[in-house]
């Protein structure tokens, strides 16, 4: 079992829209859905190490900012080539207007 | 039992075989005529900052496919369709694809080859290992790759001077504004440039001009763009022209054959003739092909894009440049900016980014999306940056 962490304020991320988040040298995107979910995956892409930070978050997919690899944000599922292996995803809480991330 | 037999293991051909073999075809047989697992092409001007490393293998699981590498097609027989390798053997097929691909072009000036090129991994190992720490290094040619390159041997410490035979870098594929900026971040790492040059003939480790004068160097690379490979489909008698001509479905004169990538001259819906020479291309129609090649009826429409790196610099672009059209600039908060290009409707047609790193990667997605949904686009509202691009592909939708 990880230990739960604070990533940020649910303030600090727009609908549809992500916040690099940097913990124990590893670096994780928080993800807020359309529908005001929050998520947490991996911020690095499998493919060539690129950061996934400067990537389009739309139709529930984050998309790579150089090769284009598709990821279901929601699962880390790798779901367009260059990308074949899936990025981890964590488990998230909100509490209080906080995200806490499980790592 | 469909045969289908891809020529070429690049970037379109490694991408048709695996969809052909995703969609449950069980006789696909690629033939990559070099020897070597198939590699990423972009990577060879663009060696990872930390390690140096520029062979970077593609990540393409090929189970289920019968792989012949190193070995080249040298001639189709289209009344039995079979494809001849060079060793002897037929492969017999149904439906061919021809993913072959380009060469670099070879300066007219240097019949006796002095000036490298770059195009294949022998080609990136024999480069680099020429770029000595202190040396000194001509580039012929201030085009894409040209410029990475220029960029990466001043990494190493070589000290560059670019030769470019037209009045400015980058030609006509990115906007003047945009081609400025990275020529003035090359020059503030060194990086010297001479625009309408005339080169009478390359040497041993010099160049002389058609002044007469020389310039020597350690070593010189000529980067002047790529010809199609269409050996094979010329000799097979298939239409050419700059390229394999195909139709919008990436169907070649001979309907059980088809091309995609840098070799083919495709009838875009929305350019018309056009051969693009860019990376998500070659990977978008190699996966078009392969549904091509399976019956499936839709037109090749994705819009070209492509990104290009700088020492700290990232462009990238979407749609194709046009200098006549109206633009529109919107200024990103960390100094990258964006170019927009507009027709007379305020139809967005082409957009362009310049910022460090991949910063402008997300606003120029959403611009495709615009282009894509042909969406009127008010100049005003392009240039504030207040206003996200994602708001307008809502009004659009
Ligand atoms: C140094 C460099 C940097 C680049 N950087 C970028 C970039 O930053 N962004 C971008 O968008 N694009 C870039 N590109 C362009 C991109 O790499 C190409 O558009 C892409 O690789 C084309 O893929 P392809 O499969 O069509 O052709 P190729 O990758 O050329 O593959 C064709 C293959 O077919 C083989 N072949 C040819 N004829 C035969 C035959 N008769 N029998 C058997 N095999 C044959 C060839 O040996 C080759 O391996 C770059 C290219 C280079 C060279």
């Amino acid at each position: 079992m990880g230990t739960w962490t604070r990533a940020c304020a649910t303030d600090d991320v727009e609908l549809e829209d992500l916040l690099r988040f940097d913990h124990g040298g590893r670096s994780f995107l928080v993800i807020r859905s359309p529908e005001d979910e929050f998520f947490c995956i991996d911020g690095i892409c499998t493919h060539e190490r690129v950061h996934l930070a400067d990537g389009l978050v739309m139709d529930g997919i984050i998309e790579c900012p150089k090769h284009n690899a598709h990821f279901d944000y929601k699962t880390g599922e790798a779901t367009r080539a260059p990308a074949c292996i899936n990025l981890k995803s964590w488990p998230v809480k909100v509490e209080n207007g906080d995200v806490f991330v499980e790592i | 039992m469909t045969h289908h037999v891809i020529i070429g293991a690049g970037e379109a051909g490694l991408r048709a075989a695996a969809a052909l073999r995703d969609a449950g075809e069980r006789h696909v047989t690629l033939v990559g005529g070099e020897h070597m697992p198939s590699y990423d092409r972009p990577a060879l001007s663009k060696p990872d900052g930390e390690t140096g490393l520029f062979h970077r293998p593609i990540a393409v699981d090929l189970a289920g496919l019968e792989v012949v590498l190193g070995r080249t097609a040298k001639g189709i027989d289209r009344e039995t369709k079979a494809v001849i390798l060079t060793t002897g053997e037929r492969l017999a097929y149904d439906r061919l694809l021809l993913a072959t691909g380009a060469r670099p072009r070879r300066l007219a000036c240097d019949p006796a080859g002095h000036a490298l090129m770059l195009r294949t991994l022998g080609d990136a190992e024999a480069i680099y290992g020429k770029a000595d720490a202190g040396g000194s290094a001509i580039l012929v040619g201030a085009g894409l790759i040209g410029l990475e390159l220029a960029a990466e041997l001043t990494r190493r410490g070589m000290t560059v001077r670019v030769l470019e035979a037209g009045p400015r870098a980058l030609g006509r594929g990115v906007p003047a504004e945009i081609a400025d900026v990275i020529v003035s971040r090359h020059r503030r790492s060194g990086v010297t440039f001479d625009f309408d040059v005339r080169i009478e003939r390359v040497e041993h480790k010099s160049v002389v001009l058609a002044d007469g004068a020389r310039i020597e160097a350690d070593l010189v690379v000529a980067a002047v763009g790529i010809e199609p490979e269409v050996g094979l489909a010329v000799s097979a008698g298939l239409a050419c022209a700059n390229g394999i001509e195909v139709n919008s479905r990436l169907v070649t004169s001979d309907p059980s054959i088809f091309a995609a990538g840098d070799c083919a001259v495709i009838d875009h819906p929305r350019y018309g003739r056009t051969r693009f020479e860019t990376w998500r291309n070659a990977c978008d129609q190699g996966a078009h092909a392969a549904k091509a090649m399976l019956g499936e009826a839709a037109s090749f429409e994705t819009l070209p894009w492509f990104w290009s790196d700088h020492f700290d610099l990232g462009l990238q672009a979407v749609g194709l440049h046009d200098p006549s059209r109206r633009s529109a600039r919107r200024d990103l908060a960390d100094g990258g900016w964006l170019r927009f290009e507009l027709d007379e409707n305020h139809v967005l047609q082409a957009a362009a980014g310049i910022g460090p790193g991949t910063s402008v990667a997300r606003d120029i997605r959403l611009a495709e999306k615009l282009i894509e949904r042909g969406a009127f686009c008010a100049p005003e509202a392009l240039a504030d940056p207040g206003l996200g691009l994602k708001s307008l592909l809502k009004v659009a939708a």
